[in-house]
């Protein structure tokens, strides 16, 4: 691992001085670049976030995650660096149909990106252009979501962010394929960051998927820090798929904030497998009746990764559904984090909730720590979780065996089968299926199997 | 094709079979018989070659080789199949894909070509229609969510696809209603040949009026007591084990 922990002592400022003198490069150009009502959101990110500084393991919710590494990191803004199309063409999903929507290190690419003539009205598009383009529909919903005051990292890309995707699918219109957002890091230096945000603007009526993925072209300690934002109107209905792929020096620290209207149905999921560190925040809010929200997880980690999904799920209105189903394999010193809250209000009867968090240990250095939480205010609900740590089982390796099959390809067998229930819960086809390619050849390739022949 | 010879084996340093010699040729069915807790399962996992079941004296010589030196893969390669007694539940993992794997590793030793998807289900379409398994069948799961009925039945039609030398049945009838019972013997009588064998081992005679052995032995104590023709079966299906078991424990 090549992050210097001497960073703090070579550099006498302190991590929010280096932040601060960012901003101040940031706002200098805001003027020029964007409508005027973006600075104030950016001051007040700046302040909140300079007001909060980096969490540290004191804190409750991040207990289990220690981002000391990431706060003695230098702070290089990264720029644009360069990718070629054949380059781009090597990474995930680089196939798929519909639209495709590509930044280099945080910044745009015209020549990359590829969008599709839409359906009246849906604006797909980057976020720095769209401010301009559509500021008053932004200016509606920016910020409006991630507005957790004790969400640092958010408070950070509110005040920082650069670019990312602006998607608005305005009352009914229908978006058959899909908008592939790709965020490619091209930093080898260590500290390089990048601050991407991105809405997704669902109104009532409407239909999108979404795939998000993050990927890296050389081996760097850089830093993304990723916020989404969603509303997702009356009887919309979306799916999100984020592949979280950063090279394994990376930080990566994501949040998804929706706000969910009544009978729609909202699904994202959250595929991990890259980053040293890396953490998702989702908050989702159940603004409306008869709705259904569904989180999904699946983390792959070895050497001395760490993956954190942190999870809040908000049942403010009657008669709503919420699932999660999170799944971690675990190899080498790894560890996994899961924090998952369901919180249902007085008002919220009738609310069914499910929650598991599975996780499979590969060897005796990977740990986990999972912790469900139930806050349940309503006296007519329906609420389940659980969580497992576990092995992989010898019976099934040995029934498999026992049938020819040799060990390392039962044990592949067995992961990729754990794996495939998060993955069979893409509804979206296409994605579905490379993914479960990709996870069974990361499978076969990383550390996971090595570490099972032992 | 199989000749064990002194074996003594067990788990966790307790010994469990304690001198057990068998001898089995090409084209016999044998059937192994004994009371709880004589060493049935034991001998069928030290063969199958379990974890944790060692041997510990003896030898077990399978088509001239040392078969305990073997990993379980490798026996079942080398044309070894054991029924299991209790078939595992393996969510997540389509049956076809299992079948086809574990098919093609049998056919790479020996040294035939692997079937793609569209061969593999033309070959296993008769044997499952020999087992009365549903057309779903393949897209299940293994085992998962599956009756008890249907695990056993799905053991045999496993055995029908690998077609091994050596099919090692182990308490196949438990759990079976009188149907599936004729059903699975039904299959495993189909599958019977010159070139190959069966060890059945049952604690009830009932499963041995569909599958007629050659010989039965009785096991008692981690050892075999009593070897005779099919009609052992039946006189220990009278009498119980005791006339053989207080036989066995006078001084001599």
């Amino acid at each position: 691992m090549s992050v210097t922990m001497t960073e703090v002592a070579d550099n006498p400022t302190s991590p929010i001085d280096r932040y601060l003198t960012a901003f101040d490069a940031m706002a200098k150009g805001s003027s020029d670049r964007e409508p005027a009502w973006v600075l104030p959101l950016r001051k007040a990110g700046m302040a909140r976030f300079a007001e909060l500084g980096f969490p540290t393991t004191k804190q409750e919710d991040w207990r289990f995650t220690n981002v000391a590494p990431i706060a003695k990191l230098p702070y290089l803004p990264a720029d644009g660096g360069n990718v070629t199309e054949d380059e781009l063409a090597g990474f995930p999903f680089s196939k798929l149909e519909g639209s495709r929507l590509v930044f280099i290190d945080g910044v745009y690419s015209n020549e990359l990106s590829r969008i599709e003539e839409q359906p009246e009205g849906v604006t797909v598009s980057n976020l720095a252009t769209a401010l301009n383009e559509s500021s008053d529909l932004i200016e509606k919903h920016l910020a409006q979501y991630a507005n957790d005051e004790t969400a640092t990292f958010a408070a950070m890309n509110t005040a920082l962010f650069t670019d990312g995707m602006f998607i608005n699918a305005p009352k009914g219109t229908i978006v058959e394929r899909p908008i592939h957002a790709v965020f490619v890091s091209t930093a080898a230096e260590e500290g390089a960051t990048t601050n991407v945000r991105n809405l997704v603007v669902a109104d009532a009526n409407s239909q999108l998927t979404l795939i998000e993925s993050h990927v890296a072209q050389q081996d760097g300690a850089y830093f993304t820090n990723v916020v989404n934002e969603f509303s997702v109107g009356e009887n919309a209905q979306v799916e999100h798929i984020k592949f979280q792929d950063e090279s394994k020096k990376a930080f990566h620290m994501g949040a998804l904030h929706a706000k969910l209207e009544r009978t729609s149905n909202f699904t994202s999921h959250s595929i991990a497998t890259g980053a040293r560190i890396s953490r998702n925040n989702l908050r989702t809010n159940l603004a409306g009746e008869g709705l259904v929200a569904t989180l999904n997880g699946l983390y792959l980690t070895a050497g001395e990764q760490l993956a954190d999904h942190h999870m809040v799920v908000d049942h403010a209105k009657p008669n709503c559904e919420s699932h999660e189903y999170f799944n971690g394999i675990l190899a080498d010193k790894s560890k996994g984090v899961f924090h998952g809250r369901i919180h249902v209000h007085q008002e919220a009867q009738r609310t069914d909730a499910k929650q598991t968090n599975k996780n499979l240990l590969l060897s005796d250095d990977a740990t986990v720590d999972t912790k469900p939480q139930l806050e349940i205010y309503a006296d007519d609900v329906k609420c389940t979780h659980g969580a497992t740590i576990g092995q992989m089982c010898d019976d099934a390796i040995f029934y498999l065996r026992a049938r020819g099959i040799g060990v390392a390809k039962a044990r592949q067998m067995l992961m990729h089968a754990f794996a495939g229930e998060i993955i069979d819960r893409i509804a979206y086809e296409p994605v579905r299926e490379e993914l479960d390619a990709i996870v069974w050849d990361r499978l076969e390739t990383d550390l996971h199997l090595k570490d099972a022949e032992g | 094709m199989l000749e064990i010879k002194n074996l003594h084996a067990g788990v966790e340093d307790i010994n469990i079979l304690k001198g057990l010699d068998l001898s089995i040729n090409p084209g016999e069915v044998h059937a192994i018989m004994g009371p709880n807790g004589s060493g049935k399962s034991t001998l069928a996992s030290v063969l199958a070659g379990r974890d944790g079941y060692e041997a510990t004296e003896g030898e077990v010589v399978y088509d001239g080789k040392d078969l305990l030196d073997m990993a379980p893969e490798e026996r079942a390669r080398e044309g070894v199949f054991l029924a299991f007694q209790y078939p595992v539940e393996i969510p997540g993992v389509n049956s076809t894909y299992f079948l086809k794997s574990a098919l093609n590793e049998v056919r790479k030793h020996r040294g035939e070509s692997e079937l793609d998807a569209v061969d593999f289900l033309d070959f296993v379409k008769e044997k499952m229609e020999l087992l009365e398994l549903p057309e779903n069948f393949m897209k299940r799961p293994v085992n998962d969510g599956f009756s008890g009925g249907e695990k056993k039945r799905n053991e045999i039609f496993q055995m029908a696809v690998l077609e091994p030398k050596l099919a090692i049945l182990d308490e196949t009838d438990s759990g079976l209603d009188i149907d599936a019972l004729k059903t699975v013997a039904n299959g495993v009588n189909k599958l019977k040949s010159e070139n190959n064998a069966q060890l059945v081992i049952t604690h009830y005679q009932r499963l041995l009026d569909y599958i007629v052995p050659d010989f039965v032995h009785v096991l008692f104590n981690g050892r075999i007591v009593k070897s005779g023709g099919k009609e052992l079966a039946l006189e220990l299906e009278e009498k119980g084990y005791d006339w053989i078991i207080n036989g066995e424990l006078q001084p001599a």
